[in-house]
């Protein structure tokens, strides 16, 4: 199978493995213990702490693990609301945000919050000018935006969100859930978040920084661990993996990462011209290196996805027909543009060349048999 | 009562799409718009809530017009169309 989803997960990093493999034999102990086994166990995870915290651009002290990153950003946008209630009670955040952040926004508005949605351009970006006034507008306890967008691949302008928040005087969550172990995060946020099984970590591990100087407060009933930021006993060993993988990654990232970047130009440039009335979706230069997404007119989501799934192809998509809601992608609707027949492609690490090339070999007659089919001429 | 006639000017080709799924509608649109004389109005009559994303990306990306797109009283849109070519 060619394995085009890594946007949805990324394959366990044979590192992690090891790693995850090792320390479930030396790791399970319960590290707020005062004994051998737990010591080591409380050794291992600040190890990993301090590895992942590093990357991340933070202070070991600042970071704290969630059971996943939706769990991160559920955490981070309403402790860091409950610390500035004082400030106020509105959250300005990006149209096109994860649906953890969506969902959380919408949690903070049933409690009585305000929420301000910025825009996005065609390309799937947030209007920076909307994002500055908005920001400035007063009573505003926190900003929250992504680094890019996790169906469409485009960055978002986030060190310019830095600039008008830290002009505001306002805290900026920044979701670095589609990024993180791919580029450099970028400095100058007060709520970080991260998912480990996007950087080849394993599932149920999800980092949650909050910079020092930064209110939050837990939103959830104390509990001592992680810093009470994070309640319930810490995965050590799932810990201690993630931390390997996000090592390995950003060792390869450099050269792996250009490398994805130059296959999805490919896939931008060649799709369009092997398959009529296509629109390739989001920007073609301001966007994660393993990330790009396509429209077929005429062509039905879910059909195209079992079409290529019967090829060998395990890709994405945001139509309304392959959701369980069935309703298309929020992101597609905020940036207007086609929903059905959409896929996303996610690369992988250390995916192969000629399993992009034989997808383009491939897409032109599995959309003209869907179109044939449905009866378009 | 709300008539999408009353806010929208009088179409001269309806296409009934009420309880079909995307890409349905705009397949029915493609097919039937040179049916009307040029700069003339089709109103697609759509209840799935992607038409009303597809429909105005269909006129962006086959250079029609979308003139707007109207609440049905009975739930979904009239979302019209000028043929421009």
């Amino acid at each position: 199978m060619a394995y085009f989803d890594a946007a949805s997960t990324e394959p366990l990093h044979p590192q992690a493995r090891q790693a995850l493999i090792a320390a479930l034999d030396v790791g399970w102990s319960d590290p707020a213990r005062l004994y051998g086994t737990a010591r080591r166990a409380r050794l291992l995870l600040d190890q990993a702490r301090a590895e992942i915290a590093e990357v991340l651009g933070a202070r070991p002290d600042e970071v704290s693990f969630t059971t996943s990153g939706t769990q991160a950003v559920h955490l981070g946008l309403l402790g860091a609301l409950q610390g500035r209630r004082r400030a106020g009670r509105r959250l300005v955040t990006g149209a096109v945000e994860h649906s953890s952040v969506l969902h959380a926004a919408g949690t903070h508005e049933r409690d009585g919050g305000a929420v301000h949605t910025v825009g996005v351009s065609r390309t799937g970006a947030v209007d920076l000018a909307e994002f500055e006034e908005a920001v400035s507008v007063p009573g505003t306890a926190l900003a929250c935006l992504q680094t890019a967008n996790h169906e469409v691949g485009t960055l978002q302008p986030v060190a310019g969100a830095i600039d008008a928040c830290r002009k505001a005087g306002v805290p900026l969550m920044v979701d670095a859930a589609q990024t993180a172990g791919r580029l450099a995060v970028p400095a100058g946020w007060s709520v970080l978040t991260a998912s480990a099984h996007k950087w080849g970590g394993p599932a149920g591990v999800g980092v949650l920084a909050v910079r020092k100087g930064t209110r939050w407060r837990s939103p959830l009933p104390e509990d001592e661990r992680e810093a009470r930021r994070v309640p319930g006993f810490e995965n050590v060993p799932a810990v201690v993996a993630a931390a390997a993988a996000l090592r390995a990654m950003v060792s390869e990232a450099n050269s792996e990462m250009a490398r994805l970047s130059m296959l999805i130009d490919r896939l931008r440039t060649t799709i369009p011209a092997v398959v009529p009335d296509v629109e390739v979706i989001g920007d073609p230069v301001e966007r994660a290196p393993h990330i790009m997404t396509f429209s077929c007119l005429y062509v039905e989501g879910e059909a195209l996805l079992t079409a290529l799934d019967a090829l060998g192809f395990a890709v994405s998509s945001g139509s309304s027909c392959t959701a369980s809601t069935l309703r298309p992608s929020h992101v597609l609707e905020a940036m207007g543009v086609l929903t059905h027949g959409n896929v996303r492609i996610s690369l992988p690490r250390g995916v192969a060349a000629a399993e992009v090339d034989r997808f383009l070999a491939v897409l032109p007659d599995v959309v003209r048999r869907i179109r044939e089919d449905a009866g378009v001429r | 009562m709300s008539n999408p006639r009353e806010t929208a000017p009088q179409p001269s080709l309806t296409i009934d799409a009420l309880g079909k799924k995307c890409p349905i509608p705009i397949i029915m649109l493609a097919e039937q718009i040179n049916q009307v004389p040029m700069n003339a109005v089709v109103a697609v009559l759509a209840d799935d809530p992607a038409a009303f994303t597809d429909v105005p990306a269909w006129c962006r990306l086959k250079s029609h017009h979308h003139v707007g797109s109207y609440e049905l009283p009975e739930g979904g849109w009239a979302i019209h169309v000028r043929r421009n070519y």
